[in-house]
């Protein structure tokens, strides 16, 4: 996930449901071929699933992957937010 | 940045105080939640948090620059040394500015974390690096919408 063309490939399927490679290539600066290497490798990491709907292939975001995932760090980042709200009371109280 | 955590605030107090706040072991625990806390306040040194229902969560010291900067690996699970693999860092920079103390953490390195176990063969299967690719999606996803 280090590419950040597949960073942004797996960001646009999030935020617009299902797509098909050529739709993504039409908003990234990369040929749909790279779109489709891109997608089979999110693919087989089970980030994102394929579906035939009529002549074309869409993909979509598998949210059970990511969920897990996604609700832990966004606990660790709210703790974050508490602590830091606990360490400005105590400083500014005393 | 791409597998950390970002956030910060702003403190009505001196640079001074804040960093009192944050690396001594009287306050530790009233932020941290925790009973108690020990900390050897130097690279290399030992920070303990001692919660009474969880066990104690073990850190070691990185980096000390009173009063403008401080960092620990921490471990993940209560009760692991924080070794590669089961750790984060964790680090503090404080700036001072109108009104007194800008105070920013970052906690990163989510995508050096091992995987679970339970997934580590459902990954070897599929010759794929699953959890971490997920963990960096999702870092992604959350340094996007931190304030």
């Amino acid at each position: 996930m280090a590419d950040p063309t597949r960073r942004s490939v797996l960001d646009r399927l999030a935020a617009h449901g299902a797509a098909s490679a050529t739709a993504l290539a039409r908003d990234l600066p990369v040929t749909r071929q790279a779109v489709v290497q891109h997608l089979a490798v999110l693919d087989a990491a089970g980030l994102t699933a394929a579906q035939r709907r009529g002549r074309e292939v869409h993909h979509r975001v598998q949210p059970e992957a990511l969920t897990a995932t996604a609700a832990w760090m966004t606990r660790v980042a709210a703790q974050w937010d508490e602590r830091l709200a606990a360490i400005a009371a105590i400083a500014e109280s005393e | 940045m791409e597998d950390s955590i970002v956030r910060e605030t702003v403190v009505a107090a001196p640079v001074d105080r804040v960093w009192e706040v944050l690396t001594r072991a009287e306050y530790l625990p009233r932020w941290f939640g925790a009973e108690k806390a020990e900390i050897d306040l130097r690279p290399g040194g030992a920070l303990t948090m001692t919660w009474a229902e969880h066990g104690t969560g073990l850190a070691r010291v990185e980096r000390v620059e009173e009063p403008t900067l401080f960092s620990f690996h921490w471990a993940l699970e209560v009760g692991d040394q924080p070794v590669p693999g089961a750790r984060t860092l964790v680090e503090f920079t404080l700036t001072s500015e109108a009104g007194g103390t800008r105070l920013r953490v970052v906690e990163s390195g989510f995508t050096s974390l091992d995987r679970p176990a339970e997934k580590q063969q459902w990954h070897r299967e599929r010759n794929v690096d699953g959890w971490r690719q997920v963990l960096e999606a999702v870092a992604a996803h959350l340094s996007g919408v931190t304030t």
